[in-house]
């Protein structure tokens, strides 16, 4: 083979060349060794790796397909309001809107579970998710619910429990075997339900506190990074929910009773940021921090308004926790990269899919203000 | 024998860089969708690193004008010109069309294109569902796509410098400096087979 022959002849491949043979394997070695490699970082080549469309997978199993409508957290309905800042957060963050001054809010009251037409209920886990729009600044998105600290430590126990918690439809109740050998593998989720059972349950979404369960971190306009955790504190006077509320024959009374409050006046809570301490647990929600850490008080709530989920509402809105402004970050918690992953997969499912009308209608003249 | 000349270094700089960074871009793409502990750092590098191929690939193009690529060899087969020409005209489409749909679907998803700190950019489409899950699917689809012709391109040039050992794998290589009387790479010249075929 002459290195000036510049022939047809040069672009034709004789196989019967024993070193042509050899390069062409090459080639094809590395070209399969990179495609390898992809088909490998994929996940494809990993059948229990725990992966974003797994966990919606198990939603789906335990709870079922409801077209249109997340996988979690189904039943809901949207809120809108402000957010007043009073000023005290700017020195814990950088973000805009602890400034002083008015943010608007697009938000979603839910029920956690991943059936929309659930039946509302004294144990049902009580969620608020909210989207803080400053004008021209940085979009903030949480999703709280009102457990003073998470259930499991991780995903794999949130997997692992979805199952182990299913309820067998001839029972109605969970497998007991199946709970118990859940608790045994995981003695966080023991200690979380202790602390959980103690917590009152609220007696509707306007009197609960909510809750960031993960830690977050803020760093201000210094640089100074600290831990935190928030809540969202009710201003309405706490009613312990009773068991009475749950033989309702309204089968939405938390969303009909908190949609009436709304059309009577707005409701209030207070976003009060918890300082962590160094030696704080920053990775494990299902650990409380002491009760003596310093609480601010940043600024108020105020919600108006309930909606029926709609085109352009909180419908069409991922409340993904890593939405974040530049000042606040995400702890060194594994969760919150794996709750905005599988926020991420429900999202994507469900805006590809026919929507229905949600089981909350807000009637005409419960609007609020 | 014809006078060869190599792409010109800031072509060389571009289509380097950029292979680098494409290739990292379609590992995170894939290994993000897939991972939950990994997923919020690896789509915090996606979104400005897909913004910043958008910004070359237009630049590139501009340079490609600019600057014509050296024509391929006169012996070349017609369908392997063929092949050449549409497999880059393919691949300069998905260098824009992927950031671009990646862009748009976060705008239709009602997501913040958060690229750095305070620096975001703004939506390029209306919030929309339905346009959401369209683009969605087209970004996984053309990253599959992008993915294949880019292994095909590697072939391709590793063909020419291992099998037809003519001036396209160096035009393109480092060390070639200034044009050469010689069609072929005094690199790929060495390593050639010594003596009569």
């Amino acid at each position: 083979m002459s290195d000036d022959r510049n022939g047809p002849e040069r672009y034709g491949i004789s196989l019967s060349d024993r070193r042509t043979r050899a390069r062409l394997a090459a080639i094809g070695a590395i070209i399969l060794a990179i495609a390898g490699c992809f088909v490998y970082v994929a996940g494809w080549l990993s059948p229990n790796l725990l992966t974003q469309a797994r966990v919606i997978d198990r939603f789906e199993r335990v709870d079922g397909v409801y077209p249109g409508f997340r996988r979690n957290h189904a039943k809901g309905v949207c809120i809108t309001g402000s957010f007043e800042s009073n000023g005290q957060g700017a020195r814990l963050s950088r973000a805009a809107l602890f400034r002083p001054g008015r943010v608007p809010i697009i938000g979603r009251f839910s029920l956690g579970g991943g059936h929309p037409q659930m039946p509302d209920g004294p144990m049902a886990v009580l969620a608020m998710a909210l989207s803080f729009r400053p004008v021209g600044g940085e979009e903030w998105r949480m999703a709280m619910v009102d457990l003073p600290i998470f259930i499991v430590k991780d995903v794999q126990g949130f997997y692992d429990n979805l199952l182990a918690s299913k309820p067998n439809p001839a029972t109605g109740q969970p497998d007991p075997a199946k709970t118990a050998a859940f608790a045994a593998a995981h003695p966080e989720f023991v200690r979380a339900m202790q602390v959980i059972k103690n917590h009152p349950s609220p007696s509707g979404f306007a009197d609960a506190s909510y809750h960031s369960l993960n830690a977050f971190r803020f760093v201000n306009s210094v640089g100074e990074t600290r831990a935190v955790r928030w809540s969202m504190a009710a201003g309405e006077p706490f009613a312990p929910a009773t068991a009475e509320q749950g033989k309702s024959s309204d089968k939405n009374y938390l969303f009909d009773n908190v949609i009436a409050r709304l059309a009577r006046g707005p409701v209030q809570w207070h976003l009060i940021v918890i300082i962590g301490q160094p030696a704080d647990v920053t990775n494990d929600p299902t650990i409380a921090w002491p009760t003596d850490r310093e609480r601010v008080d940043v600024g108020t709530l105020t919600i108006n308004r309930a909606e029926s989920e709609a085109p352009g509402n909180c419908r069409d809105i991922v409340f993904d926790p890593l939405i974040l402004p530049w000042g606040i970050e995400a702890s060194d918690d594994p969760m919150l990269s794996a709750r905005s992953a599988t926020y991420s997969e429900s999202f994507r499912r469900r805006e590809g899919e026919r929507k229905t009308p949600s089981a909350i209608q807000v009637p005409a003249n419960h609007k609020g203000s | 024998m014809a006078q060869h000349r190599p792409f010109t270094l800031l072509s060389r700089i571009l289509h380097w860089t950029m292979a680098v960074m494409i290739l990292t871009m379609l590992f995170i793409g894939i290994g993000m969708v897939a991972s939950l502990a990994n997923y919020h750092w690896l789509i915090s590098i996606h979104k400005p690193l897909g913004i910043l191929v958008l910004v070359l690939v237009a630049v590139r193009l501009l340079n490609r004008l600019l600057n014509p690529p050296p024509a391929l060899p006169e012996g070349m087969p017609r369908w392997q010109r063929f092949a050449a020409h549409g497999s880059h005209v393919l691949l300069y489409a998905l260098m824009f069309a992927l950031p671009f749909v990646g862009w748009s679907m976060l705008s239709a998803g009602g997501y913040p294109v958060v690229l750095y700190g305070p620096l975001q950019l703004p939506p390029i489409l209306p919030q929309n569902p339905t346009l959401f899950a369209m683009l969605r699917t087209t970004h996984t689809v053309l990253a599959f796509v992008l993915f294949a012709v880019f292994l095909a391109h590697l072939a391709a040039a590793l063909l020419h410098a291992l099998i037809f050992r003519d001036e396209v794998f160096p035009s393109m290589s480092w060390g070639f400096g200034s044009a050469t009387t010689s069609g072929v790479h005094p690199v790929v010249r060495a390593a050639g087979r010594p003596g009569k075929p």
